[in-house]
């Protein structure tokens, strides 16, 4: 690819699909289960063609039983296949949690290292499209608190598909959350397999006057948040962990050490959220070069609300982001 | 499928084994030896034992909190084993697991587990990846009475059920779930009964008698290799020591007496009046097995105390394969 116009852009549901085919061609170990995967293609339309393309066998339509899912999932990693599990909606996680937090996290640890778990869970996280408190929610704070689960979120279709195809590749459970919001949202995917190293953070928009870390669909408002800044002469630089665990501290510290500010966007809500382990760390490797707190922008402590008119209020956006950077700056938008 | 000469002889080793290996285990507790809580499986031998007679290369079994016997039964080693539960790097966990999480995944033994009901959505995995990888292995989901109330147990039958898996789910029905009674914790009897509502066989056996184990778990097995899919089969057995730790009488929830009558269906006696009877293995034959498996118990726990605790630097390892 050498110019823009010859990229090829692919919406994430299609990234995420693709990342799935390449997988299965490239090893018969791989097979995916989840509820409605197979013959209906998932709610979210992520597995369409699949079940065509590679049997009944390999794409499995599982009954609603997420603590049976997720266990299929750890037996099978441990006795040599590489599943992919979807859990259709992030909040399902809690019918599953022993499974996860329990078996696949320490699995390996409580036997001394001899065993292998090359475990996926994908599934889908986020509000905005009004499906209230039980299908909306970020839970992505409660796994990096696990040691022996790994967490990446996808902030659109190219860190889609490259997570998904580092998750399946790696031999510890790897927990891959997208944000339903996003599943239209279109973007550059090579097609070819590539995969996004698990702790390595991305740079999405370089900047020199202050730091906006920003996670899965967060990426996307704080890169809109940017723009705005600018009118403000303010040149934001906008990271994206992509995965939260291994966490690519290293990027992060850099960056704050040349802009001296630094905010941190999630979706989950902020109390006992992700962020406050990033702003954590940042005032302890890099105090002496901040100039400010650090700030942290994420949902009210409620569960998601249904009404339109207050779910709108509940999701950070990227007028909040900029508002907050301004705050933090001193100054009023 | 009777089992023959040697089979008994087999069965017989299998059960001393686990009974010599959980003994000492409790006396090492009791004098405060081995760190942490034991669950001993003393009085269920014949259901290990039975079941993993027919298991070999390839086989997976899950486990319970009571899992040592289901390791020594598929062959664990003694010394390896003692060596975990006193929390030495020479251990099958390296000292990380310990009593409760012991495991040799060489053995398909995919570890004892701390959760009750932990192991079936496991067992369903392991049972999906023998057919997915077109094997004739099959797995054996052992748990309990108590954990078949629990939700997941309930999850993996219905998937097993449905996707005609390799597996047996063994129940080792002791009677108590912790320290309530059975008929306090569940309004049926035969736990056997629930395979029906998942479209596969459940039969009872004798969980004291290891001839009956061996043989309904043979044909269970048989039927899971032949692709026809999973049965429960529920072995009624009792637990000669307490839910956790030794004491096993005079404790409030069960009777002295209750705990003696059990004791005299002790599945190594009868199996050795079995054995006597029809002139194959002699009583002084039988202490002749036991007193080999006494040094073995012995040799294992000199070896297991004289083995160096784990290197602190080695806390963190192996959260993550590398």
């Amino acid at each position: 690819m050498t110019t823009a116009t010859a990229q090829r852009q692919l919406p994430v549901v299609m990234a995420i699909n693709e990342a799935i085919r390449q997988l299965m061609q490239e090893d018969p170990n791989v097979f995916l289960a989840g509820e409605d995967v197979a013959l209906y293609g998932s709610v979210f339309g992520f597995s369409r063609g699949l079940l065509d393309e590679f049997g009944p066998e390999r794409v499995v339509d599982t009954p609603i039983s997420e603590a049976a899912l997720v266990g299929l999932g750890v037996g099978a990693a441990a006795t040599g296949l590489r599943p992919i599990i979807d859990i259709m909606f992030m909040d399902f996680m809690g019918v599953a949690m022993d499974q996860l937090v329990n078996q696949a996290a320490k699995m390996r640890y409580m036997f001394g290292g001899k065993a292998r778990l090359p475990l996926t869970i994908h599934t889908m996280a986020g509000a905005g499209l009004n499906l209230a408190a039980q299908h909306s929610q970020s839970l992505e704070a409660w796994f990096c608190h696990v040691p022996g689960l790994k967490v990446v979120m996808a902030s659109g279709p190219y860190e889609a598909k490259g997570l998904l195809i580092a998750a399946v590749h790696d031999d510890s459970p790897v927990i891959v959350v997208n944000n339903k919001a996003l599943l239209g949202l279109a973007g550059h995917v090579p097609e070819e397999m590539y995969e996004i190293p698990l702790g390595q953070a991305a740079v999405v928009r370089p900047g020199t006057n202050f730091t906006i870390i920003a996670t899965g669909r967060m990426v996307q408002e704080s890169l809109a948040a940017a723009e705005k800044l600018l009118e403000h002469g303010i040149d934001a630089e906008v990271i994206d962990p992509r995965s939260l665990v291994p966490l690519d501290t290293a990027t992060l510290v850099e960056s704050v050490r040349k802009t001296h500010r630094a905010l941190v966007v999630h979706e989950a809500v902020r109390f006992a959220g992700f962020g406050a382990e990033i702003a954590a760390q940042l005032q302890e490797a890099a105090f002496d070069y901040l100039d400010a707190p650090i700030g942290r922008v994420g949902a009210p402590f409620s569960p998601v609300p249904f009404s339109p008119a207050l779910e709108a209020h509940y999701v950070p956006n990227a007028d909040r982001i900029a508002g907050e950077v301004l705050r933090l700056l001193g100054r009023s938008g | 499928m009777t089992p023959s000469p040697e089979t008994l002889l087999d069965l017989h080793r299998r059960m001393l084994r686990i009974r010599l290996f959980e003994e000492e285990a409790g006396r090492l507790s009791e004098a405060g030896r081995i760190p942490g809580a034991l669950h001993l499986y003393v009085g269920e031998e014949a259901v290990a034992a039975g079941v993993a007679a027919h298991l070999g290369q390839g086989d997976q079994v899950t486990s319970t909190h009571r899992g040592h016997g289901h390791l020594v039964a598929v062959g664990g080693d003694f010394r390896r084993m003692f060596a975990e539960l006193f929390g030495r790097a020479t251990g099958y966990c390296r000292g990380k697991g310990g009593s409760m999480h012991i495991a040799d995944m060489d053995l398909g033994m995919l570890g004892a587990n701390g959760i009750v009901g932990g192991g079936p959505p496991i067992a369903v995995g392991a049972a999906f990846s023998n057919k997915y990888r077109k094997t004739q292995n099959v797995t054996a989901c052992f748990f309990g009475d108590g954990a078949s109330n629990e939700g997941s147990f309930h999850e993996a039958a219905n998937m097993a059920g449905l996707y005609r898996l390799p597996l047996i789910f063994v129940c080792e029905n002791n009677g108590f779930g912790e320290f309530t009674r059975q008929d306090r914790h569940q309004a049926i009897r035969d736990i056997a009964d629930r395979a029906a509502g998942y479209g596969f066989p459940g039969v009872v056996v004798d969980g004291m008698d290891v001839i009956a184990v061996y043989e309904a778990a043979g044909e269970a097995i048989a039927r899971a290799r032949r692709g026809e899919g999973p049965t429960l089969l529920e072995c009624k057995t009792y637990r000669f020591y307490d839910h956790v730790g030794v004491r096993g009488m005079g404790v409030v929830y069960r009777s002295d007496d209750e705990v003696r009558a059990w004791r005299e269906r002790d599945p190594i006696t009868l199996l050795e009046r079995r054995l006597a009877e029809l002139g194959i293995l002699d009583a002084p034959g039988a202490a002749a097995v036991r007193d080999q498996v006494h040094a073995e118990v012995r040799e294992a726990v000199a070896f297991a105390e004289a083995s160096p605790f784990p290197d602190p630097a080695t806390l963190t390892e192996d959260v993550y394969a590398s």
